[in-house]
């Protein structure tokens, strides 16, 4: 009996060893890289540095470098947040909800001709920032030999061309433009393959008790039957939309962005860290940012999570 | 509305497809177009990059851009292939070690019970949401006194950790039965055999989507190159290509070249996932945040 009981523990001990060694380099790697990084961002956020000198508190009880983003920073201000906001709402939200439609109607049609067009609405997802800069910089190209410019040109709708990625009133919607472009990735894919698992027998249930029509049928039995694919696609959309914030820079060449036109959080920080070495200010940026995504992603998991 | 029309996923074609089909199928064409103007792009030969007004599609195509390219040296001396050599290799080791490490753990969240097994997992489904341009700058920090700077590891290291990744894998083997499982202990398999036979054979479409994720990111990415490595032959691929691209005094002669070279770098990624792309919707049916 003792000696049963001892080679029980035994086993049960040599699981948890095993457990610790299948999940220890997972956790290193995860806390090192995505965990600490956080965390330094939001205490150097309450210094300054400039990666010469170590770190000191900043005035204010540390909180200068917030105070000064939220009353001195003018760009920031008149610029990083109205067009962050405008970028990702247009892009997060908006994506997603053209992202589910586009799903929605390809779950109606046929599969193959679905396999051929949603790969086709994929494929700008996957083709990386380098392939981006370089195709929309030559058609947006202000030189002749802009694709669009030679377009607008010929049948005159213009009479010289406009320097589309260098000009403050076009820079912006056209990151939002390409971004949407860009946007179809694997929320769109994991949306699709939601709809698709639906339960039909629900739909003809719901049409017994006398749903009408196609609206009502994706209000009440659609989307609650996929809630967990919506909010996995929400997530991905706002993940997506923020970290394709480096395009206006990919774009127009330069940091800052012509007049700050295009300039978004992303962009800030990065001008503050890597260009002028205020890594405490930048890291305050970084804080207010996380905040936002933390934001909208509560947002959507109030839309879609399931409570328990 | 009668019961035939609103089947999801119809058999047959039906007139009331026809209202989809005008919407997608010039929506799937819109998409495709800058593909198709850079695939022309690269084929063009000089003096038709040089035509005004520019010809949307190529007359007579060549691959003049593509031996260009591979003949063109950075302004250090380094040859191209040692660019693309460095990328296959960060690439085909990250897509490796992250599967493992991502099926592993993705094995002890699903099937073992231990102490903070669910706060591991729901801070990994928060993680979903970190965006790592967010923390660039303390990420440089932590990477620089790790000592990983200009060193050839950076490329790897610092990527190997993916939420979405262990996410999606966690979910799929939520599908394995645990008495698999429970029969293939008492048969006396211990963890590293149950992984291997049974675990990895059942979830073959997840690993599939991470190993295609993995390659999009590490393939794409410019961000270790740009920060981290200062040694050009340590560089890879697709930062040679953006210091190719982002010299805008080589606009239109370079065009050509730029265009072959985002190619290059474009056509792996869709070559794998049109093999995979069934694995991936399988794995996507699992993917849902409850």
């Amino acid at each position: 009996m003792a000696e049963t009981l001892h080679s029980f523990k035994k086993e049960i001990n040599r699981d948890k060893v095993a457990t610790v060694l299948l999940i220890l380099p997972y956790i290193l790697l995860f806390s090192t890289f995505i965990i600490l990084p956080v965390l330094v961002a939001g205490l150097l956020s309450f210094t300054y540095f400039d990666l010469i000198q170590a770190p000191r508190l900043a005035d204010l009880y540390g909180t200068f470098n917030y105070v000064m983003l939220f009353t001195q920073d003018e760009n920031f201000l008149k610029y990083v947040i109205p067009n962050t906001l405008k970028y990702a709402i247009i892009v997060g939200p908006g994506g997603y909800i053209l992202a589910f439609l586009m799903a929605w109607m390809l779950s109606q049609i046929q599969a193959t001709p679905r396999k051929i067009i949603s790969l086709a609405l994929y494929t700008p997802s996957m083709v990386g920032g380098v392939f981006i800069a370089v195709v929309w910089r030559t058609l947006f190209s202000g030189n002749d030999d802009g694709y669009i410019n030679a377009l607008l040109l010929q049948y005159d709708f213009i009479d010289e061309a406009i320097q589309f990625l260098q000009s403050p009133e076009y820079l912006l919607n056209i990151m939002i433009f390409v971004s949407l472009w860009s946007s179809m990735g694997i929320g769109f894919l994991a949306m699709l393959a939601g709809l698709l698992n639906v339960d039909k027998t629900l739909y003809e249930a719901a049409y017994v008790d006398g749903i009408k029509n196609r609206f009502q049928e994706i209000i009440y039995i659609t989307i609650p039957q996929m809630k967990p694919q919506m909010l996995f696609g929400a997530v991905m959309a706002i993940v997506g939309a923020f970290n394709s914030g480096y395009i206006g820079v990919a774009l127009s060449g330069a940091n800052p962005t012509p007049q700050y036109s295009g300039q978004l959080i992303i962009n800030h920080i990065e001008d503050y860290g890597f260009i002028r070495y205020e890594m405490g200010y930048a890291a305050a940026i970084s804080v207010v940012l996380l905040l936002i995504i933390v934001l909208f992603s509560k947002v959507a998991y109030t839309l879609f999570g399931e409570r328990d | 509305m009668s019961l035939k029309t609103m089947q999801v996923s119809p058999k047959k074609f039906d007139k009331s497809q026809i209202k989809f089909y005008v919407i997608l199928i010039p929506m799937a064409f819109f998409m495709l177009l800058p593909v198709v103007y850079i695939f022309s792009q690269a084929l063009k030969p000089l003096d038709e990059l040089f035509l005004f007004p520019p010809r949307f599609l190529v007359q007579k195509p060549t691959l003049k851009n593509f031996t260009d390219l591979f003949r063109a040296a950075s302004g250090t001396g380094v040859p191209m292939t040692r660019y693309l050599f460095n990328s296959v290799i960060i690439t085909v080791v990250s897509i490796v070690v992250t599967l493992v490490i991502t099926t592993s753990t993705g094995y002890a969240l699903s099937k073992k019970s231990f102490k903070g097994k669910k706060l591991l997992f729901s801070i990994n489904q928060m993680a979903l949401m970190f965006v790592a341009i967010a923390v660039l700058i303390p990420r440089y920090l932590v990477i620089d006194t790790l000592g990983l700077n200009d060193n050839f590891f950076v490329h790897i290291v610092p990527y190997l950790a993916m939420p979405v990744g262990l996410f999606l894998v966690k979910q799929f083997i939520d599908q394995v039965p645990d008495e698999l499982i429970e029969a293939a202990k008492i048969d006396g398999a211990n963890d590293f055999h149950i992984l291997f036979k049974i675990i990895i054979p059942l979830i073959t479409p997840a690993l599939a989507t991470v190993a295609i994720l993995t390659f999009q990111m590490i393939w794409n990415s410019t961000e270790s190159s740009n920060l981290y490595i200062i040694t050009e032959t340590k560089k890879t691929f697709s930062f040679y290509l953006t210091t190719l691209t982002s010299n805008q005094v080589v606009s239109i002669a370079g065009a050509g070249m730029a265009a072959a070279a985002s190619l290059i770098m474009f056509v792996p990624n869709l070559a794998i996932f049109i093999i995979m792309q069934g694995k991936v919707m399988d794995t996507m049916s699992h993917s849902g945040i409850k």
